[in-house]
C-alpha cells in the first residue's frame, strides 16, 4: 500500500514530467538480401516503421504488440544495439544519434536492458560473483575493492537472493532466479533507464508475479525509469502507468494504464483486449470477442494505408487504405489528450456510429516470410549487449 | 498408495482414467514419478482441464493415455478405459489404429507433428483415406473442406503448400483439421495455443469450441493458463508435482478455490481488469522446493497455510465436505469456502 500512495506523490512533483527519453520517428527496415552473394538488396522488412515516443522520468511505460511487430527491434535501437534507420532518440536531453565509440558506450551505463531468459547468452563458466563485476568494471565501479563488494550484497539483497549465490554458476539457478540475476546485473552499474524486453514471459506464472513485484521493488527503491516490452497485455497493464500498443511497426494507440483499459479506442485494442483470457468464467461467459481473421501481416509487405485495415472490422471504404493515419487526440468525453489513437474513425466508431462488421482472412503471403535470408529473430544475441 | 476418490466411472463416460501412473528412470536409480496416481473422468461432449505449471504431469498424462511415451525407460500402471477397453493395455497396432479412429492429439509444436516434406492437403488427405477409406480424389475435396472450416484462407491454394511455409497459426489449424478428419471421440489439446499470439489464440480457442458444440467430441484440454481454462472447461483438475490437487467444475472452481495451490496460482495472475500497482499474491520459492508426495505434502514449503500435518501426512484426494458439487481436494488445510485469493 505505502507503494501506491508514493508513487501517486510522485506523480505531483515535476520531476514526474520531466522526459527522460524521446524516440522520435524511429525507423528501422532490415534490408533482405539475394543472390549468390547476398549483395543484391531485393526489398526492407519494415521492422519499426515510424515509431514516436516519449518516457518520463520514473514512469513505467509498457510496449505492448504480437510477435513480429517490432518491440525487441525498437528497445534496441534506443540503445543503439540496432542503427536506427531513420530518427532521432534524446536521452536525459543528449542526442544519441552522433555518439560513437567510447561516448556512446559511456552513455549507456545509463540504459540497460533485461532480457527474457539474461543469462542464456552469458559464459556458464562464469560465477555470478564475475558476471557482475563485469559491468561494474566496464564503467569503473569496482576501482575500490570493498565498495564494490558492499555493492554485490547490496543488489543481491535487492533482488533476493543469498549472498552465497555469487559463488554459484548460471545453470545451477531457476528460471526465475535466473531472472534475479538479470535484473541485478542491470542494475550493477546504477543505471537510470532499464529496457526490459520480455522479462516475465518465460516463467510460471507463480514465478512470474515475484519477478513483476520484484522489478516493482527495485524501480522504488532505486527511482528507476522502466520501459517495458510484453506480448502480455495483462502484464503490461499490470506494471505500466502508460501503455503504447504497436502493431506492424508503429504504435496505433498510447494512453494511461487505466484509460486504455476504460475506453479502447483503435480497433485493434479493442480485438487485443477482448482476446486476452481473465481467469474468472462469469467474465469470460459474457464478454465481447472481437476474433480477428487472419494473421499478422509480413513486415516485408505491410498493407497501404492504415496497416490494420486487411484484418479491421471497423474498416471503412474511404481512407483506410490509402491514408496512413497518424496518431492523434481525438475529441471524445471524458477521453483525456494524453490518450492518443491513430485510426481515421476513432470518434465514429466508439459513439457506434460506425459498426463492426465480418472480415473474410487474407492469406498472408508466406513467402516473404520465410525467404529473407538475413533475418535474425534471436530474442537475445548476445554480443554488444552484456558488454555495458 | 492413496486410494482414487472419483465415483465408479457411469455409464456414459467416454475415457476413465483410473490411478494412472508414470515412473521415469533406468535400472538401478531411484525412478522419478512424474504422475502419481491421476484419476479423472471424461463424458462426450464434454471439455476437461488439466492446469498445472511445468513440470507437473500434463504432458505425461496425455501421453501414456494416447500410448506415445518412449518405449523404453518408464513404467506405466493404472488404466485408462475408452469404451470399455483399457488403452494401456493395447498393442501398438491397435493403439495406432485407436488414435486415428477414435482419439485425437493436437500439440503445442505442430511442426512436430507435421510431415515436412509433405503437402498440408495430402497430409489431410491421407488421413481420410486410412480412416475413413476415401478414395484419393473424394479426400482431397473433403481436405480442401476441412482446411476451409477450420479457417485456412484461401484453402485451395494451402492444400499443396507444405509447413514450413505455414504461419503457426495456420499450421495448428491444419493439425486440427488433421483431427477432424478421423472424427475422433475424443481429442486432446497440449498447450495448443502457448507458442501462438493471442488474438490468433482466440480464433483457435473459438474453433475448438465449435468443435465440441457441433460434433460432440469430448475435449481434454492441457494448458497453464488459467484464464484459458476460465472460458472453455467444464470441469477442471490442478495438477502440482504430478497429483491431481483440486477437481471441480469451473464456476465452482473459480468461485471458491479451497487449495492453496490453486489460490495462489489466482494470486499470481495480473488480471486484464484487475486492481493496478498493487503486488501480486505471487508463491513463493519454485518446484525445486518441493518435498516429496511419500512424506507429506509436496507444496508445503512454498505453502502460506501449511501446518505441522503438512510436513508429515500425505494428504489424500477426498470431497470437499463443504461444497455442494462435486469437488475433490487433496489438503489437509484448504482454504475457508470463498478463498482468499
Ligand atoms: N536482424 C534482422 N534482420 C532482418 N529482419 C529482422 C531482424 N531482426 C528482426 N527482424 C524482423 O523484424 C520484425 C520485428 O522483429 P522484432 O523481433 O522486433 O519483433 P517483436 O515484436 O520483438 O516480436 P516477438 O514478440 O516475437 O519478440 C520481424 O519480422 C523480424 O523477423
Ligand atoms: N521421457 C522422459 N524421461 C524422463 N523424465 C521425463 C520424461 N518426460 C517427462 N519427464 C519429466 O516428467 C515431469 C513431467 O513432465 P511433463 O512434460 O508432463 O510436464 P508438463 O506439465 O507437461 O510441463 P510443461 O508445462 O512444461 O509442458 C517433468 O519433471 C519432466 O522432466
Ligand atoms: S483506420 Fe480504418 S482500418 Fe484502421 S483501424 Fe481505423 S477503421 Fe480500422
Ligand atoms: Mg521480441
Ligand atoms: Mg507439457
Amino acid at each position: 500500500m505505502s507503494e501506491t500512495t508514493s508513487m501517486l506523490d510522485k506523480k505531483d512533483t515535476a520531476a514526474e514530467h520531466e522526459v527522460l527519453l524521446d524516440a522520435q520517428d524511429v525507423k528501422v527496415h532490415f534490408p533482405i538480401k539475394r543472390g549468390v552473394f547476398f549483395d543484391k538488396t531485393v526489398g526492407h522488412v519494415f521492422a519499426v516503421d515510424g515509431m514516436t515516443l516519449q518516457i518520463r522520468r520514473g514512469e513505467t511505460y509498457g510496449l505492448v504488440g504480437e510477435s513480429g511487430c517490432g518491440k525487441s527491434t525498437f528497445g534496441r535501437a534506443l540503445l543503439r544495439l540496432e542503427e536506427p534507420t531513420n530518427g532521432t532518440v534524446t536521452f536525459a536531453g543528449t542526442d544519441l544519434s552522433p555518439l560513437k565509440g567510447e561516448a556512446l558506450r559511456t552513455l549507456r551505463r545509463h540504459m540497460q536492458m533485461v532480457f527474457q531468459d539474461p543469462l542464456s547468452s552469458l559464459d556458464p563458466r562464469q560465477t555470478v560473483e564475475s558476471l557482475l563485476l563485469e559491468g561494474m568494471r566496464a564503467h569503473g565501479l569496482t576501482k575500490d575493492a570493498k565498495a564494490a563488494d558492499a555493492r554485490l550484497r547490496e543488489l543481491l539483497t535487492a533482488v533476493g537472493l543469498p549472498v552465497a549465490a555469487l559463488r554459484k554458476y548460471p545453470h545451477e539457478f531457476s528460471g526465475g532466479q535466473r531472472q534475479r540475476i538479470g535484473i541485478a546485473r542491470a542494475l550493477s552499474v546504477d543505471p537510470e533507464l532499464i529496457v526490459a524486453d520480455e522479462p516475465v514471459s518465460a516463467l510460471d506464472v507463480s514465478v512470474q508475479a515475484q519477478v513483476i513485484n520484484l522489478l516493482q521493488d527495485v524501480q522504488e527503491q532505486f527511482g528507476l525509469t522502466y520501459l517495458v516490452i510484453a506480448h502480455d497485455l495483462a502484464v503490461v497493464r499490470h506494471i505500466s502507468d502508460r501503455v503504447g500498443v504497436m502493431y506492424l511497426g508503429s504504435l496505433v494507440e498510447e494512453a494511461d494504464s487505466d484509460g486504455l483499459y476504460a475506453t479502447p479506442l483503435h480497433p485493434y485494442t479493442r480485438a487485443l483486449m477482448s482476446a486476452v483470457p481473465i481467469p474468472d468464467p462469469l467474465i469470460e461467459d459474457q464478454r465481447e470477442q472481437i476474433i480477428l481473421a487472419g494473421d499478422l501481416p509480413s513486415p516485408a509487405n505491410p498493407p497501404s494505408g492504415c496497416r490494420f485495415h486487411t484484418r479491421c472490422p471497423w474498416r471503412q471504404e474511404e481512407r483506410c487504405d490509402t491514408e496512413r493515419p497518424q496518431l492523434r487526440v481525438v475529441q471524445i468525453d471524458g477521453v483525456p489528450t494524453s490518450h492518443r489513437v491513430a485510426c481515421h474513425y476513432a470518434e465514429q466508431i466508439h459513439s457506434g456510429e460506425i459498426e463492426r462488421h465480418e472480415v473474410s482472412a487474407t492469406a498472408v503471403d508466406p513467402s516473404s516470410l520465410s525467404d529473407s535470408p538475413t533475418v535474425n529473430t534471436q530474442e537475445n544475441p548476445g554480443g554488444p549487449i552484456s558488454a555495458p | 498408495m492413496t486410494a482414487p476418490s472419483p465415483a465408479p466411472a457411469t455409464t456414459d463416460t467416454l475415457l476413465s482414467v483410473r490411478d494412472l501412473t508414470v515412473e521415469f528412470g533406468t535400472k538401478g536409480q531411484t525412478p522419478f514419478r512424474a504422475v502419481d496416481g491421476v484419476s479423472f473422468d471424461v463424458r462426450p461432449g464434454q471439455t476437461v482441464g488439466l492446469v498445472g505449471e511445468s513440470g507437473c504431469g500434463k504432458s505425461v498424462t496425455s501421453l501414456a493415455i494416447m500410448g506415445l511415451l518412449p518405449k523404453r525407460g518408464n513404467k506405466v500402471a493404472g488404466s485408462a478405459t475408452f469404451d470399455g477397453t483399457d488403452l494401456l493395455t493395447l498393442d501398438d497396432r491397435e493403439m495406432r489404429d485407436r488414435r486415428g479412429r477414435d482419439v485425437a492429439m493436437i500439440f503445442q509444436d505442430p511442426l512436430s507433428s507435421l510431415n515436412p516434406v509433405v503437402s498440408i492437403g495430402v497430409q489431410v488427405a491421407e488421413v481420410l483415406q486410412r480412416h475413413r477409406g476415401m478414395k484419393k480424389s473424394a479426400a482431397m475435396a473433403e481436405s480442401r473442406d476441412l482446411l476451409d472450416k477450420v479457417g485456412i484462407p484461401d484453402p485451395s491454394r494451402r492444400l499443396k503448400e507444405y509447413p514450413h511455409q505455414l504461419s503457426g497459426g495456420m499450421r495448428q489449424r491444419a493439425l486440427i483439421a488433421m483431427a477432424l478428419a478421423c472424427k475422433p471421440r475424443l481429442l486432446i489439446a497440449d498447450e495448443p495455443t502457448t507458442a501462438l499470439d493471442v488474438t490468433i489464440q482466440a480464433q483457435i480457442l473459438n474453433l475448438l469450441k465449435e468443435l465440441v458444440v457441433d460434433s460432440g467430441t469430448a475435449l481434454i484440454m492441457i494448458t497453464h493458463d488459467l484464464g484459458v481454462v476460465a472460458g472453455l472447461c467444464d470441469e477442471v483438475n490442478v495438477l502440482y508435482g504430478g497429483r491431481i490437487v483440486e477437481t471441480a467444475p469451473r464456476h465452482e472452481l473459480f468461485a471458491s478455490p479451497r487449495h492453496p495451490y490453486t489460490n495462489g496460482l489466482l494470486g499470481s495472475i495480473p488480471r486484464l481488469d484487475g486492481a493496478r500497482n498493487e503486488q501480486l499474491a505471487a508463491i513463493p520459492g519454485s518446484v525445486a522446493d518441493n518435498i516429496p508426495w511419500t512424506s507429506g505434502c509436496a507444496f508445503a514449503p512454498r505453502c502460506s497455510r501449511a501446518i505441522d500435518v503438512c510436513r508429515a501426512e500425505t494428504p489424500s484426494l477426498e470431497q470437499d465436505s463443504v461444497a455442494i458439487e462435486d469437488h475433490l481436494l487433496r489438503c489437509h488445510n484448504p482454504w475457508p469456502t470463498g478463498g482468499e485469493a
